[in-house]
């Protein structure tokens, strides 16, 4: 195992590597930009490297100030967190050319999913199915006929990057051409690079993942499925595990295709870690979106349902331990729902809602909080406006959701904004969700927060 | 009558989407906020002609700040 590593990130998800990794022993580095000096994750690291600037593309996505970071410390490894460089296989590709384990998937294998296009096409060739919709970048004056070939409603969205940046949908051929002009606009300034694709727009689809854990030496396993309908702008906010539509055994068949065509879809590059496959499902049918080839922020509600901890298996895997779990030793008991905290408003379109926390406290059971803040520390406009994950567990779905809106109930978080008017969060509207009659009843789709409000 | 038009949040300037003397609506897209990997549009509160632009692209606002002035 590693004795030393960097963790390339920030917030809630580098204070959970720093826990993982102080109880096996390992030392941590933490990097952090100006606007995080004090934050809580370079506390709980052994040692902290400046890498200066406050936006993210000039600290946290700075390849080259990370590599020297790690090279400067001795860390033989550097775990991306999520978002960043997670998945940049330039970055992935620069560490293994320096010396230096990077904790993740292959660069190839990052570049073949992070490619929407080639990911589609490596899946579909292990007879995984696809959504309906462009096989590449659209040009733009082909816009109209691959629109009118998908049948409208169509999305548009941008090739690179995810988390919905740019993303729009389409009801008709009159929106098409704004559409695809104004979402490879913002492609371009978010990622640097313009193209678009076209999709069939889904009416009622839930968001359901599958978490698998790879050996890069063609050994992949899953560890079940994340229902992430609970979303606004394509964003979730709520997640948990199982999914309602598998509870008690139902739909079996169905969630044993969707974990084949996930295990399918790793195998095909060889994947090295703990990996997502996203797919949209509806009417029975399920489609392959994406693979995020990192550890998503809601991978806690797996680790909760089958007692496997998932960073500890992408360390020990990283550091070329053999992955011995089995398939038929993984369990699936129980039921967690994580709450995603976010400082913003809903009643205002989500507007963010930057400030300083007041208070912030938690103490209720079954409950875990992950957080890279706490009273007194500032959350910046300068990065996600995500305060803390709320994951709670219990033995059914209908015992979680009272535990999840217990610990809401029980929830300390107050913060004032710069021009000293209180800071929002949306915590009001997770217990509007959680205690509706549609999400109670299990029968939810990615419009229900829409419903809702 | 001259209107302050303000950020209705903290953040930074991504786009400036109108110029001085531009005759614009309401509704109209007059300055883009990024916040917290979010963009909000700031929009013309009434008809009228910018008569000044107090932000730049870049530039970091706090919610109150005024952006534009309209005349109305």
């Amino acid at each position: 195992m590693f004795k030393k590593i960097l963790i390339a990130n920030r917030g809630e998800i580098a204070c959970r590597i720093a826990d993982v990794c102080r109880l096996q022993g390992i030392r941590t580095v933490a990097v952090y930009s100006d606007a995080d000096k004090d934050a809580r994750h370079v506390r709980l690291c052994d040692e902290a490297v400046a890498l200066g600037g406050t936006f993210a593309k000039d600290s946290y996505l700075r390849a080259d100030l990370v590599l020297e970071a790690a090279r400067q410390t001795g860390a033989e490894a550097i775990h991306p967190g999520y978002g960043f460089l997670s998945e940049k296989a330039d970055f992935a590709r620069a560490c293994q050319e320096a010396g230096i384990v990077f904790i993740g998937p292959s660069p190839e294998a990052i570049e073949r999913m992070g490619d929407k296009a080639e990911a589609r096409r490596t899946v579909q060739a292990q007879g995984v199915p696809v959504v309906p919709g462009s096989d590449g970048v659209v040009r733009p004056e082909q816009a109209k006929e691959v629109a009118a070939k998908v049948g409208y409603p169509v999305l548009v969205k941008a090739a690179a990057g995810g988390g919905g940046i740019g993303m729009q949908v389409v009801k008709d051929e009159s929106a098409l051409e704004k559409a695809v002009q104004s979402c490879s606009e913002r492609a371009q300034a978010s990622f640097g690079d313009g193209g678009v694709y076209i999709e069939r727009y889904f009416t009622h689809p839930r968001h359901i993942e599958v978490q698998v854990l790879g050996d890069g030496r063609g050994k992949v396993v899953h560890l079940f499925e994340r229902e992430c309908s609970v979303q606004r702008r394509n964003q979730k906010v709520l997640e948990e595990s199982p999914s309602p539509l598998f509870q008690n055994g139902a739909n079996a068949s169905l969630a044993e295709r969707m974990y084949a065509a996930a295990i399918n879809a790793a195998r095909a590059v060889n994947y090295s870690g703990a990996g997502t496959i996203e797919m949209l499902v509806q009417d029975g049918e399920f489609f392959f979106i994406e693979m995020n080839t990192r550890l998503q922020v809601e991978h806690p509600v797996t680790e909760k349902t089958t007692g496997v901890d998932l960073i500890s298996w992408q360390l020990r895997i990283a550091a070329g331990e053999p992955l011995t779990l089995e398939q038929s030793e993984l369990a699936h008991t129980g039921h967690s729902i994580e709450l995603r905290l976010y400082a913003e408003d809903p009643a205002k379109m989500y507007a963010p809602s930057p400030g300083t926390l007041s208070a912030f406290a938690l103490e209720s059971p079954n409950t875990r909080l992950d957080t890279g803040y706490e009273a007194g520390a500032t959350v910046t406009p300068f990065y996600d406006p995500m305060v803390a994950k709320l994951v709670t567990w219990d033995t059914t779905r209908d015992a979680c959701i009272g535990t999840a809106l217990q610990a809401l109930d029980k929830l300390v978080l107050e913060g004032d904004k710069p021009n000293g008017k209180p800071m929002a969060f949306n915590t009001e509207l997770l217990k509007q969700v959680l205690d509706s009659a549609e999400f109670r009843s299990g029968t939810l789709d990615t419009h229900i927060l829409e419903r809702i409000k | 009558m001259a209107t302050d038009v303000e950020a209705h949040i903290t953040g930074t300037i991504w786009k400036i989407e109108t110029t001085v003397g531009a005759q614009v609506s309401e509704g109209d897209i007059l300055v883009i906020i990024e916040s917290m990997k979010m963009e909000m549009p700031v929009e013309a509160p009434a008809d009228g002609k910018i008569l000044e632009i107090r932000c730049a692209e870049g530039q970091a606002v706090d919610e109150g700040d005024v952006l534009v002035v309209l005349e109305e």
